[in-house]
């Protein structure tokens, strides 16, 4: 091939430069050959280690699911706790790609066995018979393995064979989902090829419907849909991890590399008290099944941080099994016209702007002609003074002091108070409710804006503007998590003016008041009734259809919480706020009172409540 | 008329001589270097997960690299001769540019960032340094003496040193085998290569006391890989279950499984062996040495045709680099030397070794297609 002769030119005669020529092509021979005896030994000789060469052939990256956050409540209890479970997965084609591999090991295994009775220098055939019983065996021992998986599953007889027992298996099919892992652990025990477990986390909520709209809930794959699991989403969700796995001929892991951990979501803690919760679910529950209700909403803030300690609806729904779909977060997430239960805001509006002076007394006959419309009293209730007029909630004075503010301000008071605009708590889908235009305010709508109408807004949009009569004029936003004080408060009222219009409320409560179910023994109560005529589209209401509503703040004296409770379409006869929600509102209030160790404030009736057993 | 076709009746024998002489290439080191390169976009377009991208960029580094090899073919060696030191001067000069720069950028470096490209004159010096060293002997009596030996280790130790400061231990390897060939060509006496050899047997302690973790950790790893099988040991195992499903036939073009499994690491850059092994098996093996030994055979004939000491110091030492190249590689993917980044040359992706080693084959060309015209002069 090529010349390697030298010719003998002697043009340097001082340097063996053909001699040291060969000395390196001698150096150079040995290691190409020291190369190709190396690749002759790895290709032709050696054989691999078989447990890396199967790894050669089956390496995988599985995912490492990351646990989801847990929601707690305010007391550190659990609401929402991922838990571990297993799904079981089955790959047809694999099962049935390992069952040759399997009747060849058993035959090498038979005729070694053979070959070692006999003792016979050499392994003989099998004949056909021999094989055919080897195959009838396989198929029956793999036959129990399928009933075996069958009967740990609770799937019918005959589901795994269906799967196996075509043309074209399926590659991936669940056999079962977020199963307990003790039964997992029992699939795995079996060995058999193809069938995979899958490490999932599953949701689960103790307090199952009592904190079910607001906590929400995750789909399949632990995403959070709903409430504060979707509102939340990014804080509870961890960061899946994974990892490289070395598998042998059979799909199990014999080796780990590369493990990139799973980051595990941050837990979070509400606002929520799971006591009050309870409570208020309960009696919730209780009351518009005996007022045969089509729903119902209950919210509770705290009075000095604007904290969410309770919402809860009806009907309401297992998260754990989401039998039923309703989903929607009523208190939270639909409105309804307030009704009266905005009039104290009118008197406050009034005082403070001096429109309204505290000694003012209103004329009223039991109707009222603003232009060609006419405003009406349940009763002719006379003449008025400001107490009276809460108390007996006079549609007529309160539209008199309306129509006495201008338009402008008198709208602006209601914008202050948080209508018309979402109250931002952080809950997914969050209602803006709405208010009239000031442009389409005429006297008219002025005063139907006085008791309630033209305006809507969610149960807790009400509740929230409720705190500025509660904590003394300042307005405050309202969190879903846990906090100590409140950043964002704002003032509306003055402080003076809060605390004369919550002196009004009492009233409510009294014997001759609307709402003397209401009451609380031991406590004082400010609050107000509504009883607002269902809306039916463009302007229209629709006649004997009632959202029944009651709005309280407890202790009077010194404000702690905040409740509005709303029953829609009580049909049981009763319809009336003071009726219907009222009494709700006295259950679920002295219970929180005596659960966040309230001092009563209201000695007179301490005997009473000395004689009444909590539930 | 009738002078041109009387030429052309006269010259029609060496037509085809008097042109390979005007473009001064070398026709047998020509083809085999075109079949090497044919062979890499074969291979590449397997290892590289058969991203036509991947060719696309190899294509436009190999055409450079023999426009290179043309251009240079065409420089009278004389000229490399002339410049050899100045051409030296400036590798490390660079090579401590880059060092610099490097430090102040707080990170290692090896390239220098002149806009439109990026030029590692580390890959530069891979060529200067035989010529340097190749110079400087043959202004001097052959075989050199012992003050002429200092001075050429000194120099081929500044720039060797410099790389493996960046730390870049396969170029090093290699510069420093650049200079060693040209000593050995040159006629070093077997005393000293044996001494040398010695003292480094000894020193082995030493040097593994100055060693990085892991520059150990490779040598550890290449004495016992299954010590480790999923961590350090990982590439050579694989590596080597690559090579040995290979068989003796290969599993045909195409067929590798761990460059698709993304199993085998750097398998179209210093591992692309693994590849080839896998899928060619033996023979293609075998195939592949016999041709990288043709060229080195027909660099060593090309230096022993050389017409004065430094042409064929230059040439020996060219053809002994890139023999280190190839047995470096190989070795080290076939699992006979520890793990150290060179690739297998002219045939793995990327990286500017494809330039240097064509540059290379272009000074051993002009060596050859010059060495009539000097003569006659």
């Amino acid at each position: 091939m090529i010349d390697f002769r030298l010719k003998k030119a002697g043009r340097e005669p001082t340097t063996d430069f053909t001699g040291r020529r060969r000395v390196l092509v001698a150096f150079m021979m040995f290691c190409m050959v020291a190369l190709v005896a190396r690749a002759v030994y790895l290709q032709a000789i050696h054989e691999c280690d078989p447990k890396f060469e199967n790894a050669y052939q089956h390496i995988d990256v599985v995912p490492i699911m990351a646990s989801r956050g847990m929601i707690k409540d305010r007391n550190g209890a659990p609401l929402a706790v991922s838990t571990p479970v297993h799904s079981i997965i089955i790959n047809a084609r694999e099962v049935k790609k390992d069952d040759d591999a399997r009747i060849k090991q058993m035959e090498k295994d038979y005729r070694k066995h053979k070959k070692e009775e006999l003792h016979l220098d050499k392994a003989m055939k099998l004949t056909e018979a021999e094989k055919l019983q080897i195959y009838a065996e396989y198929q029956k021992e793999k036959a129990y393995k399928v009933q075996q998986i069958e009967r740990l599953l609770d799937l019918p007889i005959g589901k795994v064979s269906a799967l196996l027992d075509v043309e074209k298996p399926r590659q991936f099919a669940y056999l079962a989902r977020r199963i307990d892992p003790a039964i997992g652990e029992q699939i795995r025990g079996l060995k058999l090829a193809g069938i995979f477990i899958e490490p999932e986390y599953k949701r689960f909520y103790p307090a199952k419907e009592v904190a079910a709209h607001l906590l929400g809930f995750t789909d399949a794959k632990d995403v959070g849909q709903e409430g504060v699991e979707a509102g939340y989403e990014k804080v509870l969700q961890g960061i899946s991890g994974s990892k490289r796995v070395i598998r042998d001929g059979q799909g199990h892991v014999v080796a780990v590399t590369d493990t990139k951990e799973a980051v595990k979501g941050k837990d979070i803690e509400l606002s929520i008290d799971g006591r009050i919760q309870y409570l208020a679910y309960r009696e919730l529950e209780r009351a518009v099944n005996e007022h045969k209700a089509k729903s119902g909403v209950l919210v509770i803030l705290d009075a000095k941080t604007g904290e969410l300690l309770a919402a809860t609806n009806q009907p309401s729904f297992n998260p754990n099994t989401k039998a039923k779909s309703n989903y929607r977060n009523r208190a939270i997430n639909d409105v309804f016209e307030p009704g009266s239960t905005v009039k104290p805001f009118v008197v406050a509006a009034g005082l403070d702007s001096g429109y309204v002076k505290p000694n003012d007394m209103f004329v009223t006959n039991g109707a009222y002609s603003i232009g060609r419309r006419t405003v009406k009293d349940v009763h002719n209730y006379g003449t008025m003074d400001l107490t009276k007029v809460i108390k007996k909630s006079s549609n007529i004075a309160v539209s008199q002091m309306a129509l006495r503010m201008p338009p402008k301000y008198f709208r602006g008071v209601y914008h202050n108070l948080g209508f018309g605009e979402s109250a931002a708590s952080g809950f997914p889908g969050e209602a803006e409710g709405s208010l009239i235009d000031h442009r389409r305010l005429n006297d008219f709508a002025r005063a139907t804006l006085s008791f309630g109408y033209g305006v809507s807004s969610s149960a807790l949009q009400l509740a929230r503007a409720y705190t500025a009569l509660a904590d003394d004029g300042i307005l405050h936003s309202v969190s879903l998590l846990k906090r100590d004080e409140d950043i964002d408060a704002k003032r509306v009222f003055s402080a003076k003016t809060a605390k004369s219009v919550r002196a009004m409320m009492e009233q409510v409560v009294t014997k001759d008041g609307t709402a003397y179910e209401a009451r609380v023994d031991g406590y004082t109560v400010a609050g107000k009734t509504g009883t607002v005529k269902k809306s039916g589209g463009r302007g229209g209401y629709i006649a004997k259809k009632y959202f029944s509503v009651f709005a309280g703040i407890a202790p009077a004296k010194d404000p702690r919480l905040v409740m509005v409770v709303m029953i829609d379409e009580p049909s049981a006869g009763q319809y009336y706020g003071g009726l219907v929600s009222a009494p709700v509102f006295s259950k679920v209030m002295s219970g929180a009172l005596r659960i966040l160790d309230v001092a009563p404030d209201q000695i007179d009736t301490m005997p009473i409540l000395l004689t009444q057993q909590f539930q | 008329m009738k002078t041109e076709t009387r030429a052309e009746h006269f010259e029609a024998p060496s037509i085809l001589g008097t042109l390979l002489r005007r473009l001064h290439i070398d026709i047998p080191l020509f083809i085999a270097l075109f079949f090497t390169a044919l062979l890499s976009f074969i291979i590449l377009y397997s290892a590289g997960g058969q991203d036509m991208n991947i060719l696309y960029r190899q294509a436009a580094r190999i055409c450079l690299a023999f426009i290179l090899m043309t251009a240079l073919a065409h420089v009278n060696p004389y000229q490399f001769k002339r410049y050899s030191a100045l051409l030296f001067g400036m590798g490390v000069f660079l090579l401590l540019a880059v060092l610099i720069m490097g430090q102040i950028g707080k990170g290692a470096q090896r390239w220098l960032d002149l806009g439109f490209f990026r030029f590692q004159p580390s890959e530069m010096i891979k060529i200067t340094t035989p010529m340097m060293i190749a110079w400087y002997l043959s202004e001097h009596a052959l075989p050199p003496k012992i003050k002429q030996l200092a001075i050429a280790t000194v120099m081929i130790l500044i720039p060797t040193l410099l790389i493996a400061k960046q730390p870049d231990l396969g170029t090093a390897l290699l510069v420093a085998s650049s200079g060693a060939g040209v000593l050995f060509f040159a006629g070093l006496s077997w005393r000293f290569i044996i001494g040398i050899i010695t003292a480094l047997g000894a020193l082995t302690p030493i040097i593994w006391h100055f060693m990085h973790g892991y520059q150990r950790d490779r040598v550890l790893t290449f004495l016992n890989p299954e010590a480790d099988p999923l961590g350090r040991g990982y590439h050579i195992i694989q590596s080597k279950i690559a090579i040995g499903s290979g068989g003796i036939y290969g599993k045909g073009w195409l067929g590798s499984t761990q460059s698709e499994l993304d199993f085998l690491p750097e398998s179209s850059t210093d591992f692309i062996f693994a590849v080839f092994a896998e899928e060619f098996g033996l023979f293609g093996c075998v195939s592949l040495l016999v041709l990288y030994l043709l060229i080195i055979a027909r660099c060593l004939y090309i230096a022993s045709q050389a017409h004065d000491t430094y042409c064929r110091l230059l040439a020996s030492s060219l053809a002994f680099t890139f023999f280190v190249y190839v047995f470096v590689n190989i070795g080290m993917v076939i699992g006979i030397l520890p793990v150290v980044g060179v690739p297998l040359p002219l045939i793995s992706y990327g990286g500017t070794s494809i330039v240097t080693l064509l540059a290379g084959f272009g000074i051993l060309m002009s060596i050859h297609t010059h060495k009539k015209r000097l003569s006659r002069t």
